[in-house]
């Protein structure tokens, strides 16, 4: 099964394998969410949504929504 | 040299341009942790060495060329159109020292469309404590341009960049990325059917919706022999694209940045743990609310009571040293009461924008929009919305521009519709001058009730908001799909001198602009008040002491008598008395009519109005305050401003659409009458019934 962004737990990284170019808005992939970049999750609001995330280094939060159509390996938990 | 130099201040939202302007220019435009403080084009002067000028224009944030917003296509529009008038002669990108590799993103695309370009590093000053070292010369060279690495903090190399502006004619033009590589075929096609133009500029033209020079989207569709691609393939593209840009990005910062994490500190990590937590976040946030509260109300009230007493003898002072006469009314009984009514506010309102610019500037906003956009959603809001509801405290004005980086126009519109339910600072002198008057001084667990009531008006203004937006977003039928992206700054002290202009600037502009129009209307109304029509009016004396004749009254009485008879019958007291079956249902009297009715143009001229109105209606002079308490009801013998009047009065001026100027903003802003139109009618009377549920049933 693939993961998704969506299912990272707080404090967990992971590397963005591929991300689906027609629902995630361009100006998300020009913050850096790419694939190949590291993802870290930060923090998470009540009912896990929106989720704070580290991603390449820049801090930002998006919507959990968002965050199901970015797929993700896990390499640490 | 006659011409200026244009020089176009660009960067990601937050990296510190309008802080790079104010250094500049020496000019004092806002600042703020916060992405998407600056929305709008704001320009200055700088003088450059050698007597050079030139004319620098800060402009909103954006992350690409790739528009998604409002703000960001100010800044595309400018630089793809050689023919406006302030097309850069040199783009200044400013970066953020500790975001470098995503703000370069933007400087490879700027530097595609070929225009000399300066990168600007700034923060300088963080980068001991963020372990960042750069070897600028590589970077120069590797990005093929010239830097200035910048503190506007500490004030260093703000002289290199005037100097590098100065000679903006030997910097390399030459572009970082060829756009051709990531589909040749395509690329090539494009340029062969548009030989004359920049091939760069063809595909922001293409992938996006904006016009420039001469080349239009239109006109590359129409094209027959040159077939563009669909949406989706458009967006393949554009991925590939941004990829690339990055890949170029890493490598030139593998050889001219090093970073070293353990000399890194992260103050976020800890601040964060508790400020975005699910429990503590929320009490964190609340306690703040509420202490700002006590501040507005507790704090000022000292410094307020002594501005209400001097102008109470300023005014005394006037009648007893100028020579009586008009004139001497006119500025006794007319300006300074009137003035009087807008300066007592100033403690308040500068406790409100100190409270608010603190948070903007530690950049604690942000997180406060990651904690509320869960549920501003289930009200058709987005946690964005959290920002114009916050700063509409201060002035719905801004607050309407600020709702600019909402991605989603629904959520946009329903933020704007909403946010003038918020509880302004012109709603603030309303509301003490009346707490004040009827609600009881006592304390419950250390909180004053006084306090507590106005607490309650912003979390009643708060809760009209969120109601209205939930009407709103079953209402209003607009298809759009919800987006969400926030920047999460790095906290940062507040610069105590970006604090306190804001603080002045604010306050400034909240006496001056108000004054203005509170000095017009007290001089307006002053005559209304001090003139009448017929005989009542200019017989008044001897009306009245004939009707008294049998009383043996003192001289000192009946001449209250008379004033008060001339003011009746004045021509502003026949005015209110035509309106006064319309308000009597609330528990007002004409005068309040009147302050109401004036009040349309803006609401704090509400008790600068009364002022007036009762220093022509009587010999002493007194405080506001005491006038107000010492008013009967004409018809109940009551005191007017009571517990039951004085509640539908506050709630009133909670819900009433009563500002001239925010209705033009959101004219503006929505690009359509229908939507300031409905404000005012669908406010203004909720507002009315609700006033008269309110009186009929606490009288
Ligand atoms: N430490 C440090 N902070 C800075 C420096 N320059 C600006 N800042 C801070 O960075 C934040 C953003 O500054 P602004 O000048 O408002 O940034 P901007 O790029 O105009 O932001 P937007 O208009 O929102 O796009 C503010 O809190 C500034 O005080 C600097 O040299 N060092
Ligand atoms: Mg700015």
């Amino acid at each position: 099964m693939q993961v998704t962004l969506a299912q990272l737990k707080r404090g967990q990284s992971a590397i963005i394998t591929d991300v689906s170019s027609i629902h995630i808005p361009l100006k998300l992939l020009e913050m850096g969410c790419l694939p190949g970049n590291m993802v870290e999750l930060v923090q998470v609001a009540p009912f896990s949504d929106p989720l704070y995330l580290n991603i390449n280094g820049s801090h930002l939060a998006i919507r959990k929504e968002t965050a199901t159509h970015i797929l993700i390996e896990i390499t640490n938990g | 040299m006659g011409k200026q130099i244009n020089v176009a201040l660009i960067g990601n939202p937050n990296t510190g341009k309008t802080s790079v302007f104010n250094a500049l220019t020496g000019l004092n435009q806002k600042v703020g942790n916060y992405p998407g403080i600056t929305v709008e084009k704001k320009e200055g002067v700088c003088k450059l060495p050698r007597g050079v000028k030139a004319h620098i224009i800060d402009l909103p944030g954006t992350y690409s060329l790739n528009a998604s917003s409002l703000d960001e296509n100010v800044v595309i529009e400018l630089l793809l159109n050689k023919n406006d008038k302030d097309f850069p002669d040199v783009a200044v990108v400013v970066s953020d020292v500790e975001n470098l590799k995503r703000n370069l993103l933007l400087f490879t695309q700027i530097k595609d469309l070929e225009i000399p370009t300066i990168l600007v590093i700034n923060m300088a000053d963080r980068m001991a404590y963020k372990g960042i070292s750069l070897d600028i010369d590589v970077l120069e060279k590797e990005l093929n341009t010239k830097i200035a690495l910048v503190s506007t903090r500490k004030k260093t190399g703000i002289d290199d960049l005037k100097n590098l502006i100065t000679n903006f004619r030997d910097l390399p033009t030459q572009p970082c990325l060829n756009a051709r590589e990531i589909d040749p075929d395509y690329f090539t096609r494009l340029q062969s059917a548009f030989p004359n133009q920049l091939l760069y500029k063809l595909w922001l033209v293409i992938t996006q919706d904006v016009n420039f020079g001469n080349v239009s989207r239109k006109e590359v569709d129409a094209l027959d022999d040159f077939k563009t691609k669909s949406k989706s393939d458009l967006k393949r593209l554009q991925q590939k694209e941004t990829i690339k840009r990055y890949q170029f990005i890493n490598n030139t910062l593998k050889k001219g940045q090093t970073i070293d994490l353990a000399a890194a500190k992260d103050l976020r990590i800890k601040l964060d743990r508790i400020l975005t937590h699910k429990v503590w976040g929320y009490v964190v946030f609340f306690m703040i609310l509420l202490l700002m509260f006590q501040a507005i109300y507790d704090w000022s009230s000292i410094p307020m009571d002594f501005i209400d007493g001097l102008f109470a003898s300023m005014s005394e002072w006037t009648k007893d040293h100028l020579p009586q006469g008009q004139f001497t009314n006119l500025i006794a009984e007319g300006i300074i009461p009137g003035l009087g009514g807008i300066v007592i506010f100033i403690p308040q309102i500068a406790f409100l924008f100190l409270f608010i610019s603190i948070l903007e500037e530690t950049g604690y906003m942000s997180r406060v929009v990651f904690l509320m956009d869960r549920i501003m959603r289930r009200f058709g809001l987005s946690g964005k919305s959290v920002v114009p509801l916050i700063s509409g405290t201060a002035c719905a004005i801004p607050a309407v521009m600020a709702t600019r980086n909402i991605e989603s126009w629904k959520e946009r519109l329903i933020t704007i519709l909403v946010t003038p339910f918020t509880t302004c600072s012109a709603r603030l002198p309303v509301y003490l001058i009346i707490i004040s008057l009827v609600i009881p001084k006592g304390r419950f667990l250390g909180l004053g009730y006084q306090a507590m009531t106005l607490m309650l008006l912003y979390l009643i203004g708060f809760g009209a908001a969120i109601g209205a937006a939930y009407i709103l977003n079953k209402v209003l039928k607009i298809k759009n799909r919800s987006f969400f992206v926030v920047e999460m700054p790095n906290y940062k002290l507040p610069l105590f001198k970006n604090v306190a202009l804001t603080v002045i600037e604010k306050t400034k502009s909240f006496v001056f602009g108000a004054g203005k129009i509170i000095l017009a209307i007290s001089i307006i109304l002053w005559f209304l008040a001090s003139y009448g029509p017929g005989d009542d009016f200019n017989n008044a004396e001897a009306i009245v002491t004939s009707q008294y004749s049998k009383e043996n009254l003192d001289t000192e009485t009946l001449q209250q008598h008379i004033a008060s008879y001339k003011l009746e019958h004045s021509f502003i007291g026949l005015t209110g008395r035509a309106i006064e079956p319309l308000i009597q249902p609330l528990g007002y009297d004409w005068k309040i009519g009147i302050a109401i009715v004036s009040s349309f143009a803006a609401r704090e001229v509400f008790v600068g109005t009364l002022a007036t109105i009762y220093s022509v209606g009587s010999d002493e002079e007194d405080t506001i305050k005491n006038r107000m308490a010492g008013e009967v009801n004409p018809i109940l013998g009551t005191p007017l401003f009571n517990f039951a009047s004085g509640i539908s009065l506050l709630l009133f001026y909670a819900f009433a659409m009563q500002c001239m100027s925010t209705l033009a903003v959101v004219k503006r802003e929505t690009n359509s009458w229908k939507w300031p139109t409905l404000q005012l009618a669908a406010m203004s009377s909720f507002a009315y019934i609700v006033a008269l549920i309110a009186f009929q049933v606490l009288k």
